[in-house]
C-alpha cells in the first residue's frame, strides 16, 4: 500500500492533479487557495508541464480554455469571487465541450466576502456557473483524502463527457492538513490514451480536410442541436450520482450536509447515537447531479425531521432537499457564514433543539 | 501557340468553394487570404491554429481552412497563450479587432505581449465596432461619428485614439511590431510579407509579434467603398502611421 | 478518545511550527487520525497566530473546536481571547515568561513553563516552541515522546546539526511537563 503522508488540502489537490496527468495550470492569486498555484509553479516544470500566472481570473480561465482545447489535461483553481470571474471561460468550455477541471476553494461571500472558509457558492456551483444553462458534474469532498481522490477522477469525467468538472471545496479543507494516501503517477502512455478521444477535435493544427474547430457558439446556426445534445448528456448523469448514506438504516433524524459540514455532522451523529438518538446522514458527494431520490424515497413514517447543515447563510442546498422532501417532514437549518466556522458543538446544539421539538 | 501558365492559385488556407460574405470594401477577406498564403508558403497550413476574436473577426470561421477556435470577447491573448504553451509546435495566431484587442481585451493583449508569448497577433484596426453596428472603438478618431458618439468623438469626453502598436512598443519582450494596410496591391503584398515574417519568427521561437492592419469599414463609416479608402488614407494613416516599430530580426543584422 | 488542542501566540513564536510538528509526527508514527488547521488572515508579520490540532482514534469532524481539551498560550492576548474556549476540566499551558496574569478560572488545570526564558538560557531563542511542545507532551501523554523525537529528526533531516539542539530543547520541556503530570 502507498505511504500515508501528511498534507495540506490545497497542496494535496495540486499533487493529485499532477499525478492524474495535469500538464497545464493557470491561476491568479486569491486566498485561501494560493498554495495550489504556488505548488504548481514549482511542480509543473518537473513533469514537463506549464504553469502560467494569469493577469486575472478572466485571463486564467481563458488560458485554461486554450490549453484544454489542445486535449491535454489542464486545471485551474480559484476561490469564490474569483470563481465568479471564471463564469465566462467555464461557460465557453461547456459550450464548446472542452474537458477541463477547476477547483473552487470557497470563502465567504457575496462580493469580496471574507477570506475565511464558507460554503456560500452552492447555488452558483450547481445551478449556474455561467450563462446559458449548462451543467457540470460537481464533486464535493469532505476530507483531504477525498480532495485527492476526486481531483484524480475528475479528469476522467471531464474527458468522458467532454465537459468541465468542478471540485467544490472550502477554505477549511484547503488549509487543513490531514494524512492522505496519494494515487500513482499516470504514465505518458496512459495520458496519451486519455487524450485519444479528443485528439481529432484538438486545436493543434491538422492536415487539410481534417481541420478541427472548437465552437463555443453557433454563429452559423445549430445552437439548439448543441443544446439538445448537452441536455442528453446531463440526463445521462443519473448513473454518476454519488451519495453517502451514513447510519440511515433506522434513522429518525436525518442530517443533510455536504463537504466540511458533512464530516462535522458525522461526528455529531456518532455522539447522538451514544445518547440513543437514531440519527443518520445523507451526504451528496456529487452535489450535481444531486441525489434527490435519496431524500424523496425516505420513509417519512420513520423520519421525523431533517437537519440541513451548511456553512452558508442563507441556506442553499436546502432548496434541493426541500424539493425532494416536498413538505413531508420539517427541515431545520443549522448554519454559519461570514467566515465563522461550524464546530461539532454548534451542530450538536442546533440539532438538539430540533430533536426535542420533533421526537 | 503559347503554353498557358498558371500565375495565381487560390490559397488552400481558404476553404474551397466559399464566397466572401463580408460587406463590399471590407478588407477582412483580403487579410484571410494573405494569412493563408503566408502559412502555405511556409508549408505550415497543417500546423496553423487560429484564435478568433469576437465581432466581424469571428466571421472568419466560415472561410479559413485551419484548426480554429473562438475566444471570448477580448480573451484571444489568453486563449492563444494556453494553446501555444500546450502545443508548442503549432503555428498560432490571434485575429482580433480593435474593440476586442484594445478595449475589452486590453489586459490580455498587453500581458501576453509583455510575457513575450510565442504567437502572432493579427490586429484589424478600422476604428469602429463593426458587427454590433458602428459603436465607438478605442481607436475611433477624434471627431468621427459612431452610433455611441453621435456628435463625434470628443477628447474631453471619450479620450483619445489608442495607439496599440506604439503602446506595445513600450514593452521589452515583443520581437516584431509592424503596422500595415491593405488598401493597395503594394500594401497587400507588404502586409502578406509582414505576416509571413511574423510566422517565420514564431517558428524560430523568437516570441511575440503583432501585425496591426489599418483597414476601412465602409458600412459603419457610412461611406462608399472608394470614399472609405480616401478616408482611410487621409485620416486613419495620419493617426496610425504605417511602418515597422520593431523588428528583432533586423536589429541583429 | 479525541483531543482538541489550540495553540496561540504571536507570529514568530513558532506557533504554527509547533502545531504542525505535533500533527505531522503523530500522522507519521501512529495510526491515529489527526488534523492540523491554521488560522489564516491577511499576511502580516508580527500579528497573532493560532492553530488547531485534533488527535483522535475516531474519524475527526471539525478540525476546529471552541470547547477545547487543551490550550497553549504563548502570549497575553491569546490567554484573554481564548481561555473561554477551554472546557471545564481542560488543560491550560502558559508561557510564564511573558504571561503573568492571574488566572481566575478554578475549573481547569494549569501548567506553567517559562519557555521564552528557557530558550534564551540555552542560547537557542527560537526553540521556545519545541520546549513548550515538550511540556505539553510530558504533562498530557497526548502522544509518546518518541513520536515527537522522530518528528524532529524528520523535520530537520536536511539540516542535521539542528536535530540535537531541538531534541534537547524538547526534552527540557518534557521534564517540566512530567513534573506537572495531568
Amino acid at each position: 500500500m502507498a505511504e500515508r503522508v501528511f498534507m495540506k488540502g490545497t497542496e494535496a489537490i495540486a499533487e493529485a492533479a499532477v499525478r492524474a496527468g495535469c500538464r497545464f495550470f493557470a491561476g491568479y492569486p486569491i486566498t485561501p487557495q494560493n498554495e495550489i498555484p504556488e505548488y504548481m509553479a514549482r511542480r509543473m516544470p518537473e513533469v514537463g508541464g506549464t504553469f502560467v500566472q494569469g493577469e486575472s481570473e478572466v485571463a486564467s480561465v481563458n488560458m485554461l480554455y486554450g490549453a484544454a482545447s489542445t486535449g491535454i489535461r489542464a486545471m485551474s483553481s480559484s476561490s469564490s469571487c474569483g470563481i465568479s470571474l471564471y463564469s465566462e471561460g467555464v461557460s465557453y468550455c461547456a459550450s464548446a465541450r472542452i474537458p477541463m477541471v477547476y477547483i473552487n476553494v470557497q470563502r465567504g461571500g457575496p462580493g469580496i466576502g471574507a477570506i475565511q472558509p464558507s460554503q456560500q457558492d452552492y447555488n452558483q456551483a450547481t445551478k449556474a456557473s455561467g450563462n446559458g444553462g449548462f451543467r457540470m458534474i460537481v464533486l464535493a469532498p469532505d476530507s483531504v483524502q477525498e480532495c485527492v481522490d476526486m481531483v484524480y477522477e475528475a479528469f476522467d469525467y471531464a474527458e468522458r463527457d467532454q465537459n468541465p468538472v468542478l471540485i467544490l471545496t472550502d477554505g477549511v479543507m484547503g488549509t487543513m492538513m490531514e494524512p492522505v494516501v496519494l494515487p500513482k503517477m499516470k504514465s505518458d502512455e496512459e495520458l496519451a490514451k486519455c487524450r485519444e478521444k479528443f485528439l481529432p477535435r484538438a486545436i493543434i493544427g491538422h492536415p487539410l480536410g481534417q481541420q478541427a474547430t472548437c465552437r463555443p457558439g453557433s454563429v452559423g446556426g445549430g445552437q439548439e442541436e448543441k443544446n439538445i445534445a448537452a441536455a442528453e448528456l446531463y440526463k445521462s448523469w443519473d448513473k454518476d450520482i454519488k451519495v453517502e448514506e451514513f447510519m440511515m438504516d433506522d434513522a429518525e433524524i436525518v442530517f443533510a450536509a455536504y463537504g466540511i459540514s458533512a464530516r462535522i455532522s458525522r461526528a455529531v451523529i456518532r455522539e447522538l447515537r451514544e445518547q440513543g438518538i437514531k440519527a443518520g446522514m445523507i451526504r451528496p458527494i456529487t452535489i450535481s447531479p444531486f441525489p434527490y431520490s435519496s431524500f424523496s424515497n425516505l420513509d417519512f413514517n420513520r423520519v421525523k425531521g431533517i437537519i440541513d447543515v451548511e456553512m452558508s447563510i442563507p441556506a442553499q442546498m436546502k432548496w434541493d432537499v426541500e424539493y425532494a422532501v416536498y413538505g413531508r417532514c420539517p427541515i431545520k437549518e443549522v448554519l454559519r457564514s461570514g467566515g465563522q466556522l461550524l464546530t461539532n458543538d454548534q451542530v450538536k446544539n442546533g440539532a438538539m433543539e430540533f430533536i426535542k421539538e420533533v421526537l | 501557340m503559347a503554353e498557358e501558365k498558371k500565375v495565381y492559385t487560390r490559397t488552400k488556407g481558404i476553404l474551397p468553394d466559399t464566397v466572401s460574405g463580408f460587406c463590399p470594401g471590407c478588407m477582412h477577406s483580403t487579410v484571410h487570404k494573405i494569412i493563408g498564403e503566408a502559412a502555405e508558403e511556409l508549408g505550415k497550413l497543417d500546423k496553423l491554429v487560429r484564435v478568433e476574436g469576437v465581432g466581424c473577426c469571428g466571421l472568419g470561421q466560415f472561410y479559413v481552412s485551419c484548426d480554429e477556435t473562438i475566444a471570448a470577447h477580448g480573451r484571444a491573448g489568453a486563449v492563444a497563450t494556453g494553446i501555444k504553451r500546450s502545443s508548442p509546435d503549432s503555428l498560432v495566431y490571434t485575429y482580433q479587432g480593435d474593440g476586442d484587442l484594445a478595449a475589452i481585451g486590453l489586459a490580455e493583449t498587453l500581458s501576453a505581449a509583455n510575457r513575450g508569448e510565442n504567437f502572432t497577433v493579427i490586429f484589424i484596426n478600422n476604428g469602429i465596432y463593426g458587427m454590433t453596428g458602428g459603436q465607438m472603438a478605442p481607436t475611433t478618431l477624434l471627431g468621427m461619428k459612431s452610433t455611441t458618439t453621435p456628435l463625434g468623438r470628443k477628447a474631453e469626453e471619450h479620450g483619445y485614439p489608442l495607439h496599440m502598436s506604439e503602446i506595445i512598443n513600450q514593452l521589452t519582450a515583443p520581437y516584431y511590431i509592424e503596422r500595415v494596410s491593405c488598401d493597395t496591391p503594394q500594401h497587400v503584398i507588404a502586409a502578406r510579407n509582414a505576416i509571413k515574417k511574423a510566422f517565420q519568427y514564431q517558428l524560430e521561437g523568437k516570441g511575440y509579434s503583432i501585425i496591426e492592419i489599418v483597414t476601412s469599414c465602409p458600412t459603419n463609416w457610412g461611406l462608399d467603398t472608394l470614399k472609405s479608402l480616401d478616408f482611410l488614407r487621409e485620416n486613419m494613416f495620419k493617426e496610425y502611421p504605417l511602418g515597422v516599430f520593431r523588428d528583432g530580426g533586423e536589429k541583429k543584422q | 478518545m479525541e483531543r482538541n488542542l489550540m495553540i496561540a501566540g504571536f507570529g514568530g513564536q513558532g506557533v504554527m511550527t509547533m502545531g504542525k510538528l505535533l500533527a505531522e509526527a503523530t500522522s507519521e508514527a501512529t495510526d491515529l487520525n489527526v488534523t492540523f488547521f491554521p488560522s489564516y488572515g491577511s499576511a502580516m508579520r508580527g500579528g497573532t497566530a493560532n492553530c488547531f490540532v485534533v488527535i483522535s482514534d475516531k474519524e475527526i469532524g471539525a478540525p476546529v473546536s471552541y470547547n477545547l481539551e487543551d490550550l497553549i498560550v504563548m502570549n497575553g492576548p491569546s490567554l484573554h481571547a481564548f481561555l473561554p474556549n477551554l472546557k471545564p476540566g481542560g488543560n491550560l499551558f502558559i508561557n510564564s515568561t511573558i504571561v503573568k496574569d492571574n488566572i481566575e478560572r478554578k475549573d481547569i488545570n494549569i501548567v506553567e513553563a517559562p519557555v521564552t526564558q528557557m530558550a534564551i538560557d540555552i542560547d537557542n531563542p527560537r526553540a521556545l516552541n519545541v520546549i513548550m511542545l515538550g511540556v505539553y507532551v510530558g504533562a498530557t501523554d497526548a502522544v509518546p515522546e518518541e513520536v515527537i523525537i522522530k518528528g524532529i529528526e524528520h523535520k530537520f533531516a536536511a539540516k542535521e546539526k539542528l536535530i540535537a539542539p531541538n531534541v534537547e530543547a524538547f526534552k527540557m520541556g518534557l521534564e517540566i511537563g512530567c513534573k506537572q503530570k495531568l
